[in-house]
């Protein structure tokens, strides 16, 4: 059980009577790349919210090392910090430049001396080629430059799990490539992933594990091979069939 | 009639010049420093408002702020719903009542008034400012392991003060001008220097003109002030990309041979623009 680095037990989320998230089970291991893949308001996004504890869940229990972390016991910025989370809108720090996003986090919540936080600041920005700009604010960078920085940020934390909420879902079409290239990059790494995603082309390529949503349970999962090429369930074929005919 | 006029203001800066530039220090440095301290209250109450109190903390943490809030907002409608210039007297004759020592200190008093008055008008201020930062601001906090004292102190508040920069300024040219209500308790500021020196000479009209000319250049000159320090706060409008650290690497930044040239190069041989 213990080899588990993440495992989600009868998770459900509802928001008044709304039930997003009905019974989810799942576990994630060291090296997985995982997407998450569903229509919208399959409750993808709340799902990867709720494993970083920015959405309260109603029942279940989500274990990180075996541990659970809803019951108030662990400390919620420790795991928090091993359990980066890159976001569909950056949420860079507006009044910090593209290193200082960076080394916060590390300073204050790690309590890395601030020359050491610099130089591990700077080998991320390296990764993702975001190293030149480090004296420009999230503002005077574009969309996709914001992006790979938020990615940088997480990865400076070095967390055992980085989750990805739609990353590339509010760039423009010709910057999604230097996104997705990161990510291959780190998914080639052995770095563990959980992404949410609507690009079926990572889900199918780089990913090791696909999870199909649909109405805030699981329909289906397994090897990215099987799914998309010979889907069990109905819903998955009939979901598969409408987004990789566009 | 303006050479009178002219020669009686002549006369009176002769004479009272040196009082009323005293009048203008008090003024200053009572504005100048209520307002920092009334910040200081207004970011305290806004912070204080703005704790996150979810259903699921403990009973005890939840009652507390509850009480933290209402006092707050009674602080708020109390200073703000009265006028400065009976705050000055209610409390300048009013705490010798509950105190039983008289507060002589006339600096103490007025300080403490504009102060606190101050303090409600920011209070809702920095509250709206907080509430005005996109919430994806918190949740990148979170995210990387903040607590709430952290997000606030690093993040938000920095982003909040330069959002609220117009208010404060606001606030402060308010205060230029209204702590001459002060005058009420013998605080010797601008106006009060008015009040004496023409209660003196009987020259209303000259000693009014010159209040003022010197009031609306105090303003327009901390306008002024403050739209610079908006506009530092802002940061550099462009910034400079950097390749000569060690641990950056130039990928990507290709600097063309120098020697040898581009066609769109006026040095080089090869160049096919137009030749002088």
């Amino acid at each position: 059980m213990s080899d588990h680095i993440l495992e989600i037990r009868h998770l459900s989320k509802a928001f008044g009577s709304h039930a997003v998230l009905k019974d989810i089970d799942f576990t994630v291991d060291q090296g997985d790349v995982t997407s998450i893949i569903g229509a919208s308001g399959s409750g993808k996004s709340t799902l990867l919210r709720c494993i970083n504890l920015l959405e309260t869940l109603t029942t279940g229990e989500i274990l990180f090392h075996g541990q659970d972390v809803t019951k108030g016991k662990i400390n919620q910025s420790a795991y928090r910090a091993k359990v980066g989370m890159v976001f569909q809108s950056f949420n860079l720090f507006n009044n910090m430049t593209v290193l200082e996003n960076c080394m916060i986090g590390q300073q204050k919540v790690l309590k890395i001396p601030k020359e050491d936080s610099r130089n591990k600041a700077l080998y991320y920005l390296n990764k993702v080629g975001m190293a030149p700009y480090i004296n420009a604010r999230p503002d005077q960078i574009s969309g996709g430059q914001k992006q790979r920085v938020a990615i940088a940020r997480a990865l400076s934390m070095e967390p055992e799990v980085l989750l990805f909420d739609e990353p590339t879902s509010a760039l423009d079409p010709e910057m999604v490539g230097e996104v997705l290239d990161v990510m291959k990059s780190l998914a080639k790494d052995k770095m563990t992933m959980l992404v949410v995603t609507h690009e079926m082309s990572f889900a199918r390529d780089v990913s090791n594990h696909v999870v199909y949503m649909a109405d805030g349970v699981i329909e289906e999962a397994g090897d990215p091979s099987v799914i998309f090429t010979n889907p069990q369930s109905l819903r998955t074929r009939e979901f598969l069939k409408r987004i990789l005919a566009v | 009639m303006f050479a009178q006029l002219l020669s009686d203001i002549g006369s009176l800066w002769q004479k009272y010049g040196t009082v009323y530039l005293n009048g203008i220090a008090n003024t200053l440095i009572l504005a100048t420093v209520s307002t920092l301290i009334g910040c200081i209250i207004g970011f305290l109450c806004g912070i204080l408002q703005t704790i996150p109190c979810g259903p699921n903390e403990n009973i005890a943490k939840r009652i507390l702020l509850k009480i933290v809030r209402i006092l707050i907002r009674a602080y708020v409608e109390i200073f703000r719903g009265t006028p400065m210039i009976l705050q000055a007297v209610f409390i300048f004759y009013g705490l010798p009542y509950f105190f039983g020592v008289s507060f002589k200190d006339i600096w103490t008093v007025s300080i403490i008034v504009v102060s606190v008055n101050t303090g409600a008008y920011m209070a809702e201020s920095v509250r709206g400012g907080i509430m005005s930062i996109d919430p994806g601001q918190f949740e990148g906090a979170k995210a990387i392991g903040m607590n709430h004292w952290q997000t606030m102190l690093y993040v938000i508040l920095p982003q909040t003060l330069r959002n609220i920069m117009p208010q404060i300024g606001n606030n402060y040219i308010i205060n230029v001008k209204d702590t001459s209500v002060m005058f009420i308790i013998g605080f010797s500021d601008f106006f009060a220097v008015h009040k004496m020196v023409s209660g003196a000479v009987f020259k209303y009209f000259p000693s009014a003109f010159m209040e003022m000319i010197g009031y609306l250049c105090l303003t327009l000159l901390a306008s002024f002030l403050l739209r610079k320090l908006e506009k530092k706060m802002a940061g550099k409008p462009d910034y400079e990309l950097v390749n000569t650290d060690q641990l950056v690497m130039t990928a990507g930044t290709y600097n063309f041979p120098s020697d040898a040239g581009s066609p769109f190069d006026e040095m080089s041989k090869d160049y096919k623009g137009e030749k002088k």
